[in-house]
């Protein structure tokens, strides 16, 4: 994009506004955001992100699924941290997603839509953003 | 087969002692004899931080939030929740008997935590400035281009009673009023991200997770006192932050939110990063003045202050990152709103990285006013392993530490200092009884030796001095009379030193003898360390009556000074021992004895 207007700055962020809450891009309806802070990237965020491409990939699901990341969510003590998004689940964070559980939270979370025991952390505050 | 129902069970330290596996596998149970098994399903999940009203129960997707739940209280949540529908009204969290609170949203700071500088951390892709922009950014710039005067936008921002976070406190608006008034036609924004306390870690979160809201707000500070141009000073330690910020300079450029004729305004800015080689006095201001002219970081007297001769003598905005991460937000919700966060005199909120023997260490954002106690054991989930709070470390090398009995005082800017400590750039370090105080002054004394930039004597001296005392202490030939020297030169520097670098080195070392002048003593005159954390204090010795001889420790131990016959009691040489405690950690029989 070309140098923006005040005009055309307004127009953009009520458009992305709206995608942002209903977290659909490019048709993908389920969204997997994952911690890439430096903390996160330290205890394995990065080969979380490639487990979890790998999963969905192996379970055909990688044209309904996109991988995001993020920064520093603040649980530094669950770090890599993984926030799931999709239609008719809650959204939740999964905290302590090592490589070795990606496969678990696609195959649990997105196909059989269960939660994962023991990986479940909170928010950590409410969002001024929306309130 | 879909669940219709998620019941959440904190699993969290707090909750799973005050029976919350209990109710776990009630609920389970409950749910299969009600017939509703694939209705619904029971998770354990982490730490909720809300631990003084645990156990808690949550339910999805209604989102209802149940505080002390008993066991036996399962049975109503399957029945009446999962099979009818309807929320357990009696074990829904109020705030006192008469509200009915329900939704998680009204439940006013339920997780007292309040994220204004970190509200995108964690929930926008930082390298995508389209989320950043659909999260209401780049809307205060807006208002500072086309809707305020600059004189708006300072008292806004004196009246939003916002300070800066780099630890000091001044008014961020009188700071931009006194750059906007000083005379000269170029001036300067920097941006102190040189972040360098041991245990700190605010800044490079908020640049790696929200790298536009620095951005913005430095456009902001540019129009408001009348520069056009600025800089970010970060250590090259940060190669994410830095990688990130690059990235984000380049979106906006393309944007036009930064270059020439921001959004068709007429206003130009530009912003450069400038790296630190990590010295840490270029974190104080005027030494990182120098640092961006190319010169050797080191202070210089103020005043004048670097709002009227700053950056090549011109006036400059010098602020923290976190401080710049507020602006955007003030402007937008305006100073109202944010003057109704935190205490009289300190408003907002603080972040800090809270480390050390913490069962939840991370960054927090929480607002002004919090007592250290709710950060600690409600947000934190108290100290690991249950061990003893000995105490917080607050404001790293430049800060003290607080006690036990301090621990309900809120936090504020004044607080913090009548405490002897500071808000210092928010590194939050909590020790337990293994922690010796001694050590750690030592510790960071030692870093501030290293740190000291050697251009004045008090400094340069005294902390070099204060070192060889603490060390003298800590290998057992202390003398009561050093305590008094070190008060002596502590307060010594803390007056006469250029920079605050000096001025607050003694802080560690003055609190601790103030609150442990016993442990000091102990180590005078007893010889002896509590904690075990001081070497030389330290004997290891087998106990013949524990030990079955079973060779463990003979093996480990790295410079091959115990000996004994198999399936007899060793015996350690303690004049050939280094106390690495090799030996202590791995006897099963815990027949090592550390004296």
């Amino acid at each position: 994009m070309a140098k923006m207007t005040l005009d055309q700055l307004r127009a953009l962020r009520a458009q992305k506004q709206e995608e942002l809450e209903t977290r659909n891009v490019e048709g993908k309806d389920i969204q997997l955001i994952v911690g890439m802070g430096t903390c996160g990237i330290a205890a394995g965020a990065k080969q979380t992100f490639d487990a979890i491409v790998a999963a969905l990939e192996k379970h055909k699901l990688a044209n309904k699924v996109v991988v995001r990341q993020t920064g520093c969510m603040g649980l530094c003590y669950v770090e890599p941290t993984v926030e799931v998004i999709m239609p008719d689940m809650p959204p939740v964070i999964y905290g302590k997603m090592t490589s070795d559980v990606a496969e678990e939270l696609v195959v649990k979370h997105l196909i059989e839509h269960s939660l994962l025991d023991n990986h479940i952390f909170d928010k950590p505050a409410i969002d001024i953003a929306k309130h | 087969m879909a669940y219709k129902n998620f019941i959440l069970v904190c699993g969290g330290t707090g909750c799973e002692s005050s029976r919350s596996d209990e109710i776990y596998r009630n609920l389970i149970k409950e749910a299969e004899s009600l017939g509703v098994s694939r209705d619904v399903q029971v998770v354990k999940t982490g730490c909720f931080g809300f631990c003084e009203k645990g156990p808690i129960v949550k339910v999805l997707p209604s989102e209802s939030f149940y505080v002390q739940v008993k066991p036996e209280d399962a049975h109503d949540i399957i029945a009446e929740q999962v099979i009818k529908g309807r929320e357990v009204t009696r074990l829904l969290y109020r705030k006192d008997k008469k509200t009915e609170t329900t939704k998680l949203e009204e439940i006013e700071f339920y997780q007292k935590q309040f994220r204004i500088v970190l509200r995108n951390c964690g929930v926008i892709n930082p390298e995508n400035i389209d989320e950043y922009i659909a999260r209401d950014g780049y809307k205060a710039l807006e208002r500072v281009l086309f809707e305020m005067t600059p004189e708006e936008v300072i008292a806004e921002l004196k009246a939003s009673g916002l300070r800066g976070r780099g630890g000091a406190g001044f008014p961020t608006g009188m700071k931009w009023e006194a750059a906007r008034k000083a005379p000269g036609d170029i001036k300067y924004i920097v941006c102190n991200a040189d972040e360098g306390d041991p245990g700190a870690y605010m800044d490079r979160s908020t640049i790696e997770g929200d790298p536009h809201s620095i951005l913005e707000a430095m456009v902001i500070a540019g129009k408001t006192v009348g520069a056009n141009f600025g800089y970010i000073y970060i250590r090259a330690e940060y190669p994410l932050a830095i990688e990130r910020l690059k990235i984000a300079i380049a979106q906006a450029k393309e944007y036009g939110l930064l270059g020439k004729d921001i959004l068709g305004s007429g206003f130009d800015f530009d912003i450069e990063i400038r790296l630190g080689a990590g010295a840490f006095v270029c974190g104080e201001e005027t030494a990182l003045l120098q640092s961006i002219e190319g010169k050797r970081g080191m202070p210089r007297p103020k005043p004048p202050f670097p709002a009227m001769k700053g950056l090549w003598g011109k006036p400059t905005v010098i602020n923290n990152v976190e401080t710049l991460a507020n602006v955007p937000v003030v402007l937008t919700r305006g100073a109202n709103w944010f003057s109704s966060i935190g205490t009289d005199k300190s408003k907002g909120t603080k972040v800090f990285a809270l480390t050390g023997k913490i069962n939840n260490s991370g960054l927090i954002e929480v607002p002004m006013g919090t007592t250290l106690r709710e950060i600690i054991f409600d947000i934190g989930g108290g100290i690991r392993n249950g061990k003893k709070f000995k105490g917080v470390q607050t404001g790293g090398p430049s800060g003290g530490i607080i006690v036990d009995k301090d621990l309900d005082k809120p936090i504020s800017y004044e607080t913090l200092t009548a405490l002897g400590s500071m808000m210092g750039s928010g590194g939050m370090i909590v020790m337990d009884e293994d922690d010796c105080v001694v050590d750690v002054s030592k510790f960071y004394m030692t870093f501030c030796v290293d740190e000291s930039c050697g251009k004045c004597a008090p400094c340069r001296i005294g902390t070099k001095q204060m070192q060889m005392l603490l060390d003298k202490i800590t290998r057992g030939q202390g003398e009561e009379a050093d305590l008094a020297k070190l008060e002596q030169i502590g307060k010594a520097m803390t007056k006469a030193s250029l920079c605050l670098l000096g001025g607050s080195a003694a802080n560690p070392t003055l609190s601790t003898i103030r609150h442990f002048r016993d442990e000091y003593l102990e180590h005078i005159h007893d010889k002896k360390c509590r904690a075990g954390k001081c070497k030389d204090l330290v004997v290891y010795e087998i106990n013949p009556e524990k030990c079955i001889g079973c060779g463990l420790c003979a093996r480990r131990c790295p410079v091959q000074c115990i000996s004994g016959e198999k399936k007899k009691a060793h015996v350690i040489d303690s004049s050939k021992c280094i106390k690495c405690g090799e030996c202590f950690t791995v006897c099963k029989f815990g027949a090592v004895i550390k004296r």
